[in-house]
């Protein structure tokens, strides 16, 4: 990457794999001899980048099983279980227990948490009375390198507990993922932050500092930036045109690869890819916008054939040199290509079509404040002819933030008609998304603003309830549009926006719209705190802090690590490569996990409770 | 993350110190049997023989290492009897002395006294013993008293009396009764063995983690065997147990007979044995009064000695250094201590008093009424420097210092001969070891000058083995001290590590002591200084006659500054020694408040505790204290009490929707949140498959919701049970699976089926928006190709959504020709897409040009191709000129 080439080199992560390798290595071992494994299904494809089936096997791992919390069929001894702390899970083993108990069968089962044991598990096991029966452990399994800059938590659920449910269970583990990076490559030097959930992390990570002892080792990267997902839902509703982010939205990028069906690959089987810096095609093209990216793909096979066809007037030697030294990689390079140039075609076919167009007009007037009516009559077509559960919802959604909320004669008709369309038990869908603030009427008083609910888990007096109930619909007459205005978020329609040469990160949104949460950072890093932001924070309900830990002037204060509570998107993470190139610095990116709307929406369903 | 990288060292916070102790020891056992099995050559052959031997018949290599016998204390005690009568048991490693006199005494008038000293002699408790007969006393690894009894239960001390708590050793022995015990230490920390009535032994590895192991019977036992031992192999720990000659080894599952190789066949009973410190070798008494000595695997045999006494000795032990070839034992006898070796020769030491040897990991403590020695081969630097007429560097080079301090210019003629051969940096280490391996600070001394003084003349040797000799010797001379009474030799203080010897010194309650060492070594403040002050802390607290306040001050005062110090844990000892108030005053100090809570729960402060919870921001540690309350508390405080925390309710109701959806009813009705309550009963209603009981549901739903004054969930909801109706009927009478679907897939299904009539009945009565069924049944009709009702269906009035969509639907369903029926319908606006979609381009060309739309225009410019639609092209350019130019 010839471009970064002034750019600090990144710290290796292969290292937290190795730690997380051992220690499960470890864990396995506690429970000598043969045994079956029963994993969490969200947790197999974490597990294969940390350890494959061979590894399992080589400690005694006997058969393995996907928990399905239906009965088991093993004939094994030992069954050993290595999943999320859930209520739901340590249930069904507390009955696998009991029902072997009934059947007067005698094994050894051991529970491995990943990442934490959670004491609600341990009283299930209590109350179910199996709790002298199963031997419990813990595989601080914190972060999961996804690529060289992209950290991953893998916990999808963090943002639905957290920021629906109100539960902050995984505060904790987002503060030891912290921990851990902190022990692993030295100490940071500021902390940056804003979102309730981003101060509670905080505050739990300066306790196990506190608590751990001091390493004095020469820092890595220090600065940190943590933000809630809550501070900015604009970005994550908004359609991703950069193609990693299309990609994902199109085919779902599952922890780092992908898999492309048989309309891609053009066979008729599916080829499962990573898509990581490694793929040397992918690398160049995945932060370009898709409109450019065909255009570098034909221009890569050119060059690809001109490399083929060197050989042709080759004597045996050359030949034989380039068979053995170029050869190979030619032919990577040519697998690779005709997956990508397949994947962008099938994305040409449903992305060039009018629909698509359409819907992104509609995004735009929505982020620009123009047209609102038409836009309102798109999204009720949109709804009256089922054309996409999720994508309706996500329409509602950014209508209602964009515009503070809906006025209560849209509010009522749309949502009658969705609940039409798509039944009656998306009631419970929109009384969630109410909770959020995604979907909102507009009608002081009876709404429970994001703020309100917040406050409200705190205060508990009604009286203070009511103030601040009167102080949170203040404040929401700002919000959006206003943070549009203030952080110029929005580029002046009517300019030309060259996509091929990008000038700010809004190139990420096709140059409609910079993202609120890569802003944010941007503006920070440059005032180096929040001074000069006042009017910002306190628009987005505050909550924000700035810490120094120590001074130190090295080449790690280029790289910036951020911290997403609750997902965060690949046109994010574009964005802030961009970023990066501009200033000279580079960003790596930890998050709870890799959302997209699709996500999002899904977490805030109500169907799977 | 610490246990993948430090190993088994380090215990990150663990709930005290004694584990770590352990712990450091266990590795100290592991690291020594590696040492053992290293190999150094001892040049036995150097030996100046008139050390000691003076009648040995010089001629044959000598067999003999060098020992040596040190003085360490004259005893401080004042024993009457001296050691006769008594039971004793000395800890490795310079540890405690215990003595029980009289123990075999019964009856409650003349209690057996139970004594415990320092190595030096200085009483550290004394009591009299009220529990049952003793029949063996022993010191565990974190130096705890371990009393066995008669019964088979185990109670264990503290070195300064406390009774900690006691274990049985199980049924099986208490009812056949204990008749041998022997207590070991291995890496798995401190075991009891115990021979029971029944002649079965029973055995446990670890007394900190009981579990009771019952070995195999030994075949042919009569009566007790005449001896036997605990051996540590293959990470499991056996019995070797001697019948007459016979000999077994026990393990987990079998007992295997073994024969010692090239033990003298006039044996006919074995009568003694002893294991190695490192259980790595073995030696063996006979009857026949040899002495067999070889590997504890009984692979192979080092040497066989006659004692020519055929009396049972008292006691016997290895006494051998780590990396030294030479085997040695010693043997006790009633005033007789017999040294045996390589050779036949034995050295024999006369003993005016009843002794014990404790056998050490370099040598073997002799304890007796009035003295204390130590017994050891002579480590290597000592000998090269002290024999006679020595010409070792470190002998020259001690020598040249004597002369340089009496400015004899012979110091510089010693000083050549070494730099000569250059082994300057030789003879200094020579002598900085050797005075490591020295008891007398005079001595040390003169070793170290030496050592310096010859430093001097080397230009880059490094300082880190003198300047830490240097700390360690300090360190050791303050431990060796007679108030003190730990006499370690260096070599065990390096195996036991200054965070052991810490630990000890806090046992002894010698706090000031272990705070200088810890910052005169530097050691980390969290396994030094914090650490001292945290036990002295504990052991504060539980100081009956302060007040509560003194206490805490002066606590909070002398802890203030040190890092890593967990107040809970003080706080913990204050209660449990019955202080709940100082507890509770304690943990105002705490800023964790995650490690308040569970002592606050404890010391049944839960209110305290919930909001502390709270505080913390930690889920788990409020469902710790919600949970616990649920339990402790009747429901209706229990939901007052979540009431006033909407936290920890919000919490609560996340573990009933899975655990107790019943409980979470009644806490929303208690909040009269009828909103939630609707949401809850919308969704068990799906989980109901019965319809009537769904929709009995939904009533209730329904019923909440208006309660919540939300009427659009309410109506909602009651048109969803229409629907259900509804489809039920349909259902029955047409046999279409209707029922859970959408109204609009309702729709859906009904017109693809052709019912156009019930579907226009749920238009109806569902005020489904004209636009939404105008879209329906244009699709439907698409999709059946029903082009004739298509075609009366969009005359049957004007479209809603205009004539667009019906162009865009047949175009997908292929069908140019029904298409362009609809094209002349189509708005002005939308002329050109219609036209576009078909693919008339001369039409589109036609509207565009005719509305005069730039982008139009361009729109069908794009579309065009430049070979068949030239002169459109032409003429769309032109337009476009004239567009632009308005």
């Amino acid at each position: 990457m010839a471009a970064w080439r002034d750019a600090p080199e990144l710290p290796d992560f292969s290292l937290l794999k190795r730690l997380a390798r051992d220690q499960l290595i470890f864990l396995l071992e506690q429970l000598p001899g043969k045994k079956d494994l029963f994993i969490d299904a969200d947790l197999m494809s974490p597990l294969d980048r940390i350890a494959n089936v061979t590894i399992l096997k080589q400690h005694e791992v006997d058969k393995l099983y996907k928990v399905e919390l239906k009965p088991i069929v093993s004939s094994s001894d030992q069954l050993c279980f290595l999943i999320r702390p859930r209520i739901q899970t340590v249930k069904w083993i507390s009955d696998l227990v009991n029902a072997d108990k009934v059947a007067g069968r005698f094994r050894r089962y051991k529970i491995i948490f990943t990442p934490q044991k959670f004491y609600a598990c341990e009283t299930v096991l209590e109350e179910q009375g199996v709790y002298g029966d199963v031997t419990t452990d813990e595989w601080n399994f914190y972060i999961l390198p996804l690529d060289d800059d992209i950290l991953s938590l893998e916990l999808p659920e963090f943002f639905r507990d957290n920021f629906l449910e109100g539960d902050q269970r995984w505060v904790t583990t987002a503060g030891s993922a912290l921990h851990l990076l902190q022990s692993v490559y030295g100490s940071f030097s500021k902390v940056y932050g804003i979102g309730r959930c981003a101060k509670m992390v905080y505050e739990s990570w300066r306790e196990l500092m506190e608590e751990g002892e001091q390493r004095t080792r020469q820092p890595e990267f220090a600065k940190v930036f943590l933000v809630d997902r809550d501070v900015d839902f604009v970005t994550p509703l908004c359609s991703q045109v950069v193609y990693e982010g299309l990609v994902d939205d199109l085919f779902r990028i599952k922890c780092g690869s992908v898999e492309f069906g048989p309309d891609v690959t053009s066979s008729d089987k599916s080829i499962k890819v990573m898509l990581n810096s490694q793929d040397k095609v992918f690398s160049e093209i995945r932060n370009e916008h898709f409109s450019n990216v065909f255009g570098f793909l034909s221009q890569k096979a050119k060059n690809l054939q001109t490399a083929y066809d060197k050989r042709r007037g080759m004597d045996i030697q050359q030949m034989k040199a380039f068979v053995s030294d170029e050869l190979k990689g030619l032919k990577q390079e040519h697998r690779l290509l005709s997956l990508h140039i397949g994947a962008s075609e099938s994305m040409m076919k449903k992305k060039t079509k009018q629909d698509f167009q359409e819907l992104l007009k509609t995004e735009h007037s929505l982020l620009e404040g123009f047209e609102i009516r038409e836009c309102i009559t798109y999204i009720e077509e949109h709804i009256n002819r089922q054309v996409s559960m999720i994508d309706s919802l996500r329409l509602l959604c950014l209508l209602s933030i964009t515009e503070n909320g809906l006025l209560s004669k849209d509010y009522r008709s749309l949502k009658a008609q969705y609940l039409q369309s798509y039944g009656i038990k998306h009631l419970l869908t929109f009384a969630n998304l109410r909770q959020l603030g995604l979907l909102e009427e507009q009608q002081a008083g009876e709404t429970l603003t994001v703020m309100e609910s917040k406050v409200g888990k705190l205060v508990n007096d009604k009286t203070v309830g009511k103030l601040t109930d009167a102080f949170s619909s203040l404040a929401k007459k700002s919000n959006f549009r206003a943070l549009s205005k203030r952080l110029a978020l929005v580029p002046k329609s009517g300019e030309e926006y060259d996509l091929r040469v990008p000038r700010d990160m809004a190139y990420v949104f096709s140059g409609a719209y910079i993202p609120l949460s890569c802003k944010l950072i941007e503006q920070v890093l440059e005032r180096d705190g929040w001074t000069g932001l006042e009017e910002v924070t306190r628009m987005l309900n505050g909550q924000e802090f700035a810490v120094t830990e120590a001074r130190n002037k090295t080449d790690a204060q280029r790289i910036v690590l951020v911290m997403f509570l609750g997902g965060c998107t690949f046109s994010e993470i574009s964005a802030l490569r961009f970023l990066g190139k501009e200033r000279g610095c580079r960003f790596i990116v930890v998050t709870t996990a890799i959302t997209n709307s699709a996500r999002l929406l899904e977490a805030l369903l109500d169907n799977h409770a | 993350m610490t246990t993948l990288e430090d190993g088994t060292g380090v215990c990150s916070k663990g709930p005290g110190n004694r584990e770590r102790s352990s712990l450091r020891l266990q590795q100290a056992f592991i690291t020594q049997n590696e040492a053992d099995s290293s190999v150094t050559v001892w040049q036995s052959h150097l030996i100046c023989l008139n050390f000691f031997k003076t009648s040995s018949q010089a001629r044959r290599r000598p067999c003999f290492s060098l020992n040596r016998k040190i003085e360490l204390y004259e005893m401080g005690w004042n024993l009457k009897d001296g050691l006769r009568e008594c039971l004793v048991a000395a800890a490795p490693y310079g540890g405690p002395i215990s003595l029980l006199k009289g123990h075999n005494r019964r009856s409650p008038s003349a209690r057996p006294q139970l004594e415990i000293y320092s190595s030096s002699g200085l009483p550290l408790a004394s009591f009299p013993w009220k529990s049952g007969v003793v029949k063996q006393l022993g010191w565990t690894v974190s130096d705890d008293l371990l009393c066995v009894q008669e019964d088979g239960t185990v109670l264990v001390y503290d070195l300064l009396g406390g009774f900690k708590r006691h274990f049985s050793m199980g049924n099986e022995v208490s009812q056949s009764q204990v008749l041998e015990t022997k207590i070991f230490h291995s890496p798995y920390g401190t075991g009891v063995a115990i021979l029971t009535g029944a002649l079965r032994f029973t055995l446990a590895t670890n007394i900190d983690d009981i579990k009771l192991r019952r070995l195999p019977e030994v075949p042919g036992l009569q009566g007790a065997p005449s001896c036997w031992a605990v051996l540590t192999q293959d990470r499991q720990s056996k019995v070797l147990v001697a019948n007459g000659s016979h000999l077994f080894i026990l393990d987990n599952t079998a007992c295997t007979p073994v024969t010692p190789p090239g033990l003298s066949p006039q044996a006919s009973s074995i009568v003694h044995m002893c294991v190695s410190f490192s259980y790595k070798y073995l030696a063996l008494l006979t009857d026949s009064g040899h002495v067999w000595m070889g590997t504890s695997n009984l692979k192979e045999k080092l040497s066989e000695v006659d004692t020519k006494i055929k009396t049972p000795p008292k006691q016997m032990a290895w006494c051998r250094r780590p990396k030294s070839q030479q085997p040695s034992a010693v043997v006790m006898w009633d005033g007789l201590l017999i040294v045996v070796g390589e050779c036949k020769e034995t050295i024999q030491y006369h003993l005016d008093d009843d002794s014990i040897l404790v056998p050490e990991l370099d040598g073997v403590r002799i304890i007796s009424g009035t003295h204390h020695e130590l017994l050891q081969e002579v480590p290597g630097a000592c000998e090269e420097i002290f024999k006679i007429a020595s010409m070792a560097p470190g002998a020259l080079l001690l020598e040249a210092h004597k002369e340089y301090e009496k400015e004899s210019q012979k110091a510089d003629e010693y000083l050549r001969e070494i730099k000569e051969q250059s082994l300057l940096s030789e003879a200094v280490r020579q002598c900085v070891e050797a005075a490591g391996h020295e008891h007398e600070p005079e001595t040390q001394k003169t070793l170290l000058r030496a050592a310096s003084f010859g430093k001097c003349f080397l230009s880059n040797f490094p300082p880190e083995q003198f300047v830490s000799m240097c700390r360690d010797l300090r360190v050791l001379n303050a431990v060796r001290d007679y108030t003190v009474g730990i006499p370690l030799t260096h070599t065990q203080f390096k195996q036991m590590t200054v965070q052991v010897l810490i630990d000890r010194l806090v046992y002894r309650k010698l706090y000031p002591l272990a705070i200088e060492i810890c910052r005169y070594l530097k050691t980390p403040e969290y396994q030094g200084v914090s650490r001292v002050l945290k036990h002295w802390a504990c052991y504060k607290v539980q100081q009956k006659e302060e007040s509560d306040e003194v206490i805490a001050k002066a606590v909070s005062v002398k802890l203030a500054d040190a890092a890593g110090i967990f107040y809970s844990e003080i706080a913990t000892k204050a209660y449990e020694s019955g202080r709940t108030e100082l507890a509770i005053k304690l943990l105002e100090f705490e800023p964790r408040s995650g490690e308040q809570v569970p002592l606050l729960l404890k010391m049944k402060k839960s209110p305290l505790a919930l909001s502390k919870a709270i505080e913390s921001g930690d889920t788990d540690l409020v469902y710790t204290v919600v949970m616990y309350l649920k339990n402790e508390l009747n429901r209706g405080d229990f939901f007052m009490m979540l009431r006033n925390q909407p936290v920890a309710l919000s919490l609560y109701k996340q573990f009933c929707k899975h655990q107790e959806q019943d409980t979470l009813k009644d806490l929303f009705n208690q909040d009269d949140d009828h909103e939630e309550l609707g949401n809850l009963y919308v969704k068990a209603s799906y989980k109901e498959q019965r319809l009537e009981a769904r929709i009995a549901l939904l009533q209730s739903a329904v019923d909440e919701y208006y309660k919540a004054k939300n009427e659009f969930s309410a109506k909602t909801t009651e048109d969803e049970m229409r629907l259900l109706r509804f489809q039920r009927k349909l259902e029955e009478e047409k046999g279409e699976l209707l029922v859970g679907f959408s109204l609009h897939d309702t729709m859906t299904t009904l017109l693809s089926v052709g019912l156009h009539k019930h579907a226009e009945q749920l238009y109806k009565d569902f005020r489904v928006p004209d636009k939404r069924f105008w879209w329906l049944k244009l699709k439907s009709l698409a999709e059946k190709e029903d082009w004739e009702e298509l075609e009366k269906f969009g005359k049957s009035k004007k479209s809603p959504i205009g004539y667009l969509p019906f162009v865009e639907v047949c175009i997908k369903h292929h069908n140019k020709y029904e298409a362009k029926k609809y094209v002349s319908k189509v708005t002005p606006e939308q002329k050109v897409k219609a036209h576009l979609a078909v693919g008339d381009m001369e039409g589109a060309a036609e509207a565009a040009i005719e509305r005069r739309n730039e982008s139009e225009i361009s729109t069908v410019l794009s579309r065009c191709s430049a070979t068949t639609d030239h002169l459109l092209m032409e003429r769309l350019n032109r337009a476009k000129a004239t567009a632009v130019k308005k």
